[in-house]
């Protein structure tokens, strides 16, 4: 491990990642350490315009984006955890390279420029491509014994535009079993987690939660692993169900099995805790 | 055109008026979603894979079905295209290839455009709120935004269960993460139409 380079990418955390999830950011950095990656946080980044600004103004949403973009260092591939945050950020360039014009006028704005090549990736991606061996080498704790359901999020498992991007259903299962976690597949591991109906009306998002978690339940996984951290965040607080489980950042399992040691600071975040279920498995002292 | 009740399992519209229609809309909602919904024939695959369509007063079909119609008033107004969250499983599914979700999203910023009344005025609330966080932080402050939302909606105790858990388990931060150059963020907002106005 030592010998291999280290590969240099600039990473986009994310509103999400760097407020209600910090279990779910230090986890990836822990992980992507392990791996040889090094995740520069993108310096001065700011909100990827999310669904309210594409609702409410679609400039507002290209320039929120576009500033990240001319922010990047050149050269370095844009990383992003957030599936969500990929998308507007991938759009915002798609839209740039369309528009000369718009492209121009925001480079000329800012006195930076915004490079049309960069590569903007999700941190998955660095793990497929980069990354199986990196993984199978650092392995420290086998996850035996996990059985997860993959939810991945609308974004990443159904991405809008869908000729222009990229799918990545099988992928987090590929990736988990080879940390030896079992796939548990017959559960609703694609529906929709509500979004922000979950703050405007929850109501409708419950039981859509429930039946999402009872399917998981009914089908014996014993946690759900998910790519998206507002899908994490809904998925714990609008279930109401009798029998609940674990919901995990894929990047916390990932830093799990890669021998990180300070989840300590990562489960008393988590509304249902998971502490039960990793002694049970062994996995944590 | 009456508003059906929700929960309903089978649903009855009465006879639509086509006169008067607005041929222009359904030009305009094309170029901007970029997708062809003419070519919807009702064959309902996104009304049956909608995860939401229960809380929606015409499912996504009967908004294709209007649209082509140009029945401007009733797609504007329509609490569907506040209920979408996105999540495009209708446009993965549709057999004709019609990027529902795109004409959602049209609609949704012609009907702020156009000043419709909005029926779901909590929703253009939150994502009201939402923005305030990005102009004056750069980034959204969860926080900040539930506090502000509930002030606008006149809803403290619904959820404050939640919003207690989240609290004790610090998933609520108390301050914001800011952008240092936030000059560079206030600029962009000036395009926002609350602004121009």
């Amino acid at each position: 491990m030592s010998r291999r380079p280290y590969l240099n990418f600039s990473y986009f955390p994310g509103c999400s990642m760097a407020t209600t999830a910090t279990e779910a950011n230090e986890s990836i950095k822990k992980a992507a350490k392990v791996l040889g990656f090094n995740l520069m946080e993108l310096e001065d980044w700011n909100c990827c315009g999310s669904s309210s600004a594409q609702t409410m103004c679609k400039n507002l949403s290209l320039g929120m984006a576009a500033r990240n973009l001319s922010l990047a260092p050149p050269g370095w591939p844009l990383v992003a955890m957030c599936p969500r945050c990929l998308h507007y950020l991938r759009s915002a360039q798609e839209c740039l390279r369309a528009s000369p014009e718009a492209h121009h006028a925001l480079e000329d704005h800012w006195g930076r420029p915004i490079p049309l090549d960069l590569e903007i990736v999700h941190f998955m991606e660095v793990l497929v491509r980069h990354g199986t061996d990196r993984l199978k080498k650092n392995l420290k704790r086998s996850l035996q014994g996990v059985k997860f359901v993959p939810y991945y999020g609308c974004t990443l498992f159904r991405p809008p535009r869908m000729q222009k991007e990229k799918y990545f259903q099988g992928e987090m299962e590929n990736l988990l079993k080879m940390l030896g976690a079992e796939p548990v597949p017959d559960a609703y591991a694609y529906r929709c987690c509500g979004s922000f109906l979950s703050a405007t009306d929850p109501e409708v998002v419950t039981p859509l939660v429930n039946e999402i978690i009872d399917s998981a339940v009914a089908a014996r996984a014993n946690c759900i692993v998910t790519a998206c951290a507002m899908c994490q965040l809904n998925l714990e607080i609008r279930c109401t169900s009798k029998v609940r489980l674990p919901v995990f950042h894929f990047s916390e399992v990932l830093a799990l099995a890669l021998g990180a040691e300070d989840y300590e600071e990562w489960w008393p975040r988590h509304i249902v805790d998971p502490r039960p279920l990793l002694e049970e498995l062994k996995l944590v002292a | 055109m009456s508003q059906p009740k929700l929960q309903e399992k089978s649903r009855e519209f009465p006879a639509v008026e086509i006169s008067g229609m607005n041929r222009a809309l359904a030009a305009d909602i094309r170029k901007r979603s970029g997708t062809q919904f003419q070519r919807c024939f009702q064959c309902q695959t996104c009304a049956n894979g909608c995860p939401f369509v229960q809380a929606m007063d015409y499912p996504p079909n009967v908004i294709m079905r209007m649209l082509q119609y140009g029945m401007e008033q009733e797609v504007l107004r329509c609490s569907t295209i506040w209920i979408c969250v996105g999540c495009h499983t209708c446009s993965s599914q549709c057999p004709m290839g019609i990027d529902i979700a795109a004409v959602m999203d049209s609609l949704r910023l012609k009907a702020v455009e156009a000043g419709a009344p909005i029926a779901k005025p909590n929703i253009l609330d939150f994502h009201e709120e939402v923005l305030r966080s990005l102009e004056r932080y750069g980034r959204a402050h969860k926080l900040s935004i539930m506090w502000r939302y509930k002030m606008q909606t006149g809803r403290w105790f619904s959820d404050l269960d939640v919003g207690l858990k989240m609290l004790a388990r610090r998933k609520l931060e108390l301050r914001p993460s800011r952008v240092k150059n936030i000059g560079e963020i206030t600029e962009l907002f000036k395009c926002y139409w609350r602004e121009s106005k």
